[in-house]
């Protein structure tokens, strides 16, 4: 080659423009997830998305610690006070079945006495114990739910983009048939048949959940490696000789399956929804599994007396919203630190 | 291009009767209903060591004749043999083989380097494919064919998203050429650019071509950049050749009136010359329905009766001057 120097070309540049300081921490985690941490903590939404789902963890870890169960074999089981029918005040003190007390009570309340911060709810179940020991039923069903989902999607979508003609057709039909039926209501009728066979737990909701809840992923799936397989970039990987399942693997999937994973990480939020949903309608776990939609349940009976039972809707309610709004508002930070072109702009 | 006399007259590729039609599907079973005749019998030659223009308005096949003859599309019917090789044959190990020789440039910059993947790690994929060297060595033949095209070596490191358009085509060269292709067909390599970095682009090219003995299918709609770059040039309109013959001869005697009047609306730089243009009247037809007899017949400013009734065929008027017209002589 003659001596050719191109123009536009930054190489002198190099030398002279300052170079960033890496901290320790981008050091330790990589540029890559650094900057997708980074990006977490860029706008305040994002910040309290982030927060609220660190919060939500760390009452989901420590959930033995605040809220100690009577029975350590069966944590789940909200422990009563008795089987009285009517909800009593917050704050109104243990008499029957008291559970250990918590190791933070006595310094803060300096009392020995525990009491229902949240209140009992219909047949004495405790409020509080609910909604702390209900945030790992609800970490546990999100992320079966939105997981297995995800990669049902993922597959088929695949599949169908892949092999195309009767293949995409016939995967396709199956997906708008189970699209047209309404969703919450076909998850209730599974769960219902469901829970004879397998018995009262958290399986026949999530199997539901999961059966009715694949399809937008492989829609979307499905449209975005149909448009990447055309790129340029793919037909270059042809032509160099690539085979095709390392095309799909290296080239087209990094590239389509992001919009899928923020939906993926959007829906989160709503599976614990549904599942509240299934719960309070009764669907599902044993009564008195600790879970919010059946904690919020006990609450159906006094609906006309809510003026003087508040709590028992409040509290589990505004939990749910709260965990609801956390992965919503960490979806959006998400889908914006996770497009390409948002690179280098942190 | 002028210096590569000593090699004229050999053979690399040849592209016989290339005929690609894309069906139209409707209804509900997806029957075929029509077919868009996107390449209708296409023949040429490329010679070793030479550039051929291939040049049409926008929809006429040349990106359907490049992408055929790389099979990233699978013609109708036709062949396209590359060394003595039917590429339109070969499968699994032989096709694998023949691809290392046949490269190709795409036109958008933006749309041809993978987002995801670091450049360096996509110039070195064709390399890793192949099992050509140590990992070593192919890292190696990266960098110094990133150099070739004027990239440093930091650069390798970089995604696609951090390079101007310029660098970007420039990587999507030295990606073609990590594997030492023969042959490379550059699908409107320029048009995507602007003026001051099509001059460096083309100029990359003409040197890489004389360094590596390059041959090229230089697929572009403006004659400028062809007139530059070539040495023998071929016109195509609605899926079929025209017109194929030097560079000199074409544009000193165009004899088909499509070229004629592509010639006339090349822009010149004096705006005092009053100069004879051939204005096309209306719209290039349908290749769903191409028109009857010569294709060209219903915008032709010389047509005859005989151009509606005949289709002309693609004759050698004059030596190595080859014309699909019924008045050519």
């Amino acid at each position: 080659m003659t001596t050719h120097t191109p123009t536009g070309d930054n190489s002198l540049l190099g030398e002279t423009v300052a170079m960033r300081k890496i901290g320790r921490l981008e050091r330790f985690l990589g540029p890559e997830n650094y900057r997708v941490l980074m990006g977490m903590f860029k706008t305040p939404a994002s910040i309290m998305g982030f927060s609220l789902i660190v919060f939500f963890v760390i009452i989901a870890l420590a959930a033995p610690v605040i809220a100690p169960p009577l029975n350590p074999n069966d944590p789940y089981k909200i422990p009563r006070d008795g089987f009285k029918a009517d909800p009593q005040p917050m704050g109104s003190p243990w008499n029957r079945n008291q559970p250990p007390l918590p190791f933070w009570w006595k310094p803060i309340m300096k009392t020995d006495q525990w009491v229902h911060i949240f209140g009992t709810s219909q047949g004495q179940y405790d409020v509080f114990y609910g909604v702390i020991w209900g945030t790992r039923t609800a970490f546990t069903t999100g992320m079966i739910v939105v997981i297995s989902t995800f990669l049902i999607g993922v597959v088929i979508g695949s599949v169908s983009a892949y092999y195309g003609g009767v293949v995409d057709n016939i995967l396709m039909r199956i997906v708008d048939i189970m699209l047209t039926l309404p969703f919450l209501l076909a998850a209730l009728i599974l769960a219902a048949v469901l829970t004879p066979k397998i018995g009262r737990s958290l399986v026949p909701s999530i199997l539901a959940l999961i059966t009715f809840g694949w399809m937008g992923y492989a829609r979307i799936v499905r449209g975005d490696i149909l448009s990447t397989k055309e790129r340029d970039y793919v037909m270059a990987a042809r032509v160099i000789g690539v085979k095709d399942s390392r095309i799909l693997f290296r080239h087209i999937l990094p590239n389509a399956i992001f919009p899928t994973l923020v939906l993926a990480s959007l829906a989160i939020g709503d599976v614990v929804l549904s599942f509240a949903a299934l719960s309070f309608l009764g669907i599902g776990t044993e009564i008195g599994y600790a879970d919010w939609g059946q904690v919020l349940s006990f609450a159906r009976n006094w609906i006309i007396s809510l003026n003087q039972y508040w709590y028992i809707v409040v509290w589990p309610g505004l939990t749910l919203v709260l965990f609801v709004m956390g992965w919503n508002l960490l979806g959006d930070a998400l889908r914006d630190v996770l497009d390409p072109r948002m690179r280098g702009k942190t | 291009m002028e210096t590569n006399t000593q090699n004229k007259g050999e053979t690399l590729v040849e592209v016989k009767n290339l005929v690609k039609y894309f069906p139209v599907r409707a209804g509900l079973l997806q029957r075929v209903v029509n077919q868009v005749k996107a390449v209708d019998d296409v023949s040429f030659v490329v010679k070793k060591g030479e550039t051929l223009g291939l040049v049409g308005e926008s929809g006429c096949g040349k990106t359907t004749v490049g992408r055929s003859m790389l099979r990233l599309i699978e013609p109708t019917s036709g062949s396209v043999s590359f060394q003595g090789k039917d590429v339109l044959a070969l499968k699994g190990k032989e096709l694998k083989d023949v691809r290392r020789d046949m490269q190709i440039i795409f036109q958008d910059p933006y749309a041809s380097l993978d987002p995801r993947v670091p450049i360096g790690e996509s110039v070195m994929e064709g390399l890793h494919i192949h099992r050509i060297g140590t990992p070593r060595e192919r890292m190696d033949i990266m960098l110094e064919t990133l150099k070739k095209v004027g990239l440093e070596d930091y650069h390798a490191r970089r995604y696609p998203h951090e390079f101007s358009g310029g660098q970007r085509q420039r990587i999507g060269i030295a990606r073609a050429l990590a594997l030492r292709p023969s042959f490379i067909i550059c699908d409107e390599p320029v048009s995507a650019l602007d003026v001051s970095i099509q001059s460096q682009v083309l100029n990359i090219l003409k040197d890489l071509q004389k360094e590596f003995g390059l041959t090229y299918l230089f697929i572009a709609h403006n004659l400028s950049v062809v007139e530059h770059v070539s040495d023998r040039v071929a016109v195509m309109y609605l899926g079929k050749m025209v017109e194929l013959t030097t560079r000199e001869e074409l544009y000193r005697n165009p004899m088909h009136p499509y070229t004629q009047a592509l010639m006339s609306a090349i822009p010149v730089p004096n705006p005092r010359l009053k100069r004879q243009r051939i204005v096309l009247k209306g719209d290039v037809p349908s290749p769903l329905n191409p028109p009857k007899g010569c294709r060209f017949h219903p915008r032709c400013p010389v047509a005859v009766e005989k151009c509606s009734q005949e289709e002309p065929q693609f004759l050698e008027v004059s030596p190595e001057h080859w014309v699909a017209c019924w008045l050519a002589k």
